[in-house]
């Protein structure tokens, strides 16, 4: 099997009038990170759900560990949902011991500032906190492939700061990690991207791959509120950013023909925010 | 006339929401209200916009009719069509419907092809630009949105908060609150929260350029000074002191500043 945790191979999906997931093939191997990007609505849910055999693909193949999703497979994969997965009306201890004992293993460790909110109902946890639990209960049976759907989103940065230490101490251990976010600088951690735009892979790489040649045009006007009409009644892609404008995928030459010669114009690296819209409006 | 809050605590069911919270929002300015959930955003805005009425301190706003409230997750009628929410709005304000605003909203939205489509129907960064346009069109004296953000990708991300510096430009006072921090370079001031007190407040540069000590980037968990996981590095803060041996100093970013504050919160409680 190559090393290769779970693959899909050309999977779509659609659902009624709207083709959810168009053709995506990626794969996730031991002891990488690979981070799925994109819009709401791009696929990225729908996908996964593919991916753990949640739901069946109208085309193409998932294999998880070499073979089609089975209840068997299952096991070796923990997955943490947006919904996080937890019951509320149990306590945190309660929490991890019924996912222990469905996988028939020893419960989580509840370690650190964890350590005495053992007894607190999940409802009374802010959802930072709750969500590292979530993490714990999905992390309890050391799966073998982590799949985490938006694990940070709402948490502050410190236990961002820790959820990712968790994450990077399981790939190190040999765990194949999927995760989606929308925080660029979590999407920079990961080994490997995919940007989905619309259903469709539209960039997949490296994150020194994805900000190869990406280049942002940098403008400094004197009248910024005129500067900026001007470039969007043009439909350029403008992001006001401080005492600038930032232009991703816009040459040099377009601007000027918009703004004339007496505004400062530099050019420089695209961020991964920027290199992403950039592919999302060429796709 | 700037609006805002001296010194405001807000309780609400006997828990303290925010604490001795002071915020400026400014007419022509966008000030950026930015923490985790739980951090006290929602309190902060709705105490702004006079919904909540705080327990101490001073809260400075115009008259009702002249604030501009969107609450999170909310705002438009998901089965009225876009022109719809907005000549509502219009007349709800005594604004003649499908005025020259209406008409210039809906062309710096990018929402002109699609007047006629049931707000429910529309992608979620679309829904959220009417959201912002519906703010707008009554031109108020100052807008509060909660979370406008939040869940949209990237590029409509980038699009709202386009929208909000043009409120702004037209003379606008602007509050908005987010829970991602690369959106306070968007804004003209920032006030991250942390459980209900301000952790930090400026511009984005003077709250990069108040990082006490020393921050350094080593391949390995650091011992004996704070550490935190940033990729596949470890920073390390040297308050005051020089780095550790093989710990190579690096400028902070806002993210850095942010986790310092709030991990010497944690170790002072």
């Amino acid at each position: 099997m190559s090393g290769r945790l779970a693959e899909s191979r050309v999977v779509s999906k659609r659902f009624v009038d709207n083709l959810a997931v168009d053709g995506v093939s990626i794969s996730v191997s031991a002891r990488e990170i690979v981070g799925l990007v994109g819009a709401n609505g791009a696929g990225k849910t729908t996908f996964i759900r593919m991916l753990l055999g949640l739901l069946r693909p109208d085309q193409g193949q998932v294999l998880l560990f070499g073979e089609a999703p089975t209840r068997a497979t299952r096991r070796r994969i923990g997955y943490m949902p947006q919904s996080l997965g937890l019951y509320e009306d149990l306590t945190v201890r309660q929490n991890l011991d019924f996912t222990a004992r469905v996988f028939g293993v020893e419960p989580a460790l509840l370690e650190g500032d964890l350590a005495e909110l053992g007894d607190s109902l999940v409802a009374d946890l802010p959802l930072g906190l709750r969500r590292r639990v979530g993490f714990l209960a999905s992390l309890s049976h050391r799966p073998d492939l982590l799949v985490l759907d938006e694990p940070t989103s709402g948490v502050g940065p410190l236990g961002r700061a820790d959820l990712w230490e968790t994450i990077h101490n399981a790939a190190d251990d040999g765990a194949g990690v999927l995760v989606t976010t929308h925080h660029m600088d979590e999407a920079e951690q990961c080994d490997r991207l995919v940007l989905l735009s619309a259903g469709r892979a539209v960039a997949m790489g490296t994150v020194e791959e994805i900000l190869a040649g990406k280049v942002t045009v940098e403008v400094t006007p004197v009248d910024t509120a005129s500067a900026l009409a001007a470039l969007e009644s043009a439909g350029l892609p403008v992001l006001p950013t401080g005492a600038h404008l930032r232009l991703p995928g816009v040459s040099m030459a377009s601007v000027r023909t918009i703004l004339g010669d007496g505004v400062a114009l530099a050019e420089s690296r695209s961020s991964l925010e920027e290199a992403f819209m950039t592919l999302a409006r060429a796709s | 006339m700037s609006f805002g809050f001296d010194g405001v605590t807000v309780e609400l069911g006997g828990k303290t929401a925010i604490e001795d919270v002071d915020l400026e929002v400014e007419p022509g300015a966008v000030t950026a209200v930015i923490g985790a959930d739980g951090a006290g955003k929602t309190t902060t805005s709705r105490t702004l916009v006079g919904l909540v009425s705080p327990s101490a301190g001073i809260v400075r706003r115009p008259r009702t009719e002249a604030i501009g409230y969107q609450p999170e997750a909310a705002g438009t009628w998901r089965d009225l069509t876009v022109t719809e929410n907005l000549a509502f709005v219009a007349r709800a304000h005594g604004l003649a419907p499908g005025s020259e605003r209406h008409r210039e909203l809906l062309e710096v939205t990018g929402l002109g092809s699609a007047a006629d489509r049931l707000a429910g129907d529309l992608s979620g960064g679309m829904r959220q630009k009417l959201a912002v346009a519906m703010a707008m069109l009554p031109r108020p004296e100052m807008t509060v949105l909660d979370e406008p953000t939040t869940g949209l990708d990237p590029m409509s991300r980038a699009e709202v908060w386009r929208l909000l510096a043009r409120a702004a430009g037209e003379g606008t006072a602007v509050l908005a609150t987010t829970t991602y921090l690369n959106e306070a370079e968007r804004a003209s001031h920032v006030v991250v929260l942390d459980n209900g007190r301000v952790l930090a407040a400026g511009t984005a540069q003077s709250i990069r350029a108040s990082f006490r000590g020393l921050l350094g980037v080593t391949g390995a968990r650091p011992q004996g000074a704070p550490a935190w996981r940033r990729g596949n590095q470890w920073r390390v803060w040297a308050q005051d002191g020089p780095l550790p041996a093989g710990a190579r100093a690096v400028p902070p970013d806002l993210e850095d500043v942010v986790t310092a504050a709030a991990l010497s919160r944690r170790e002072a409680s």
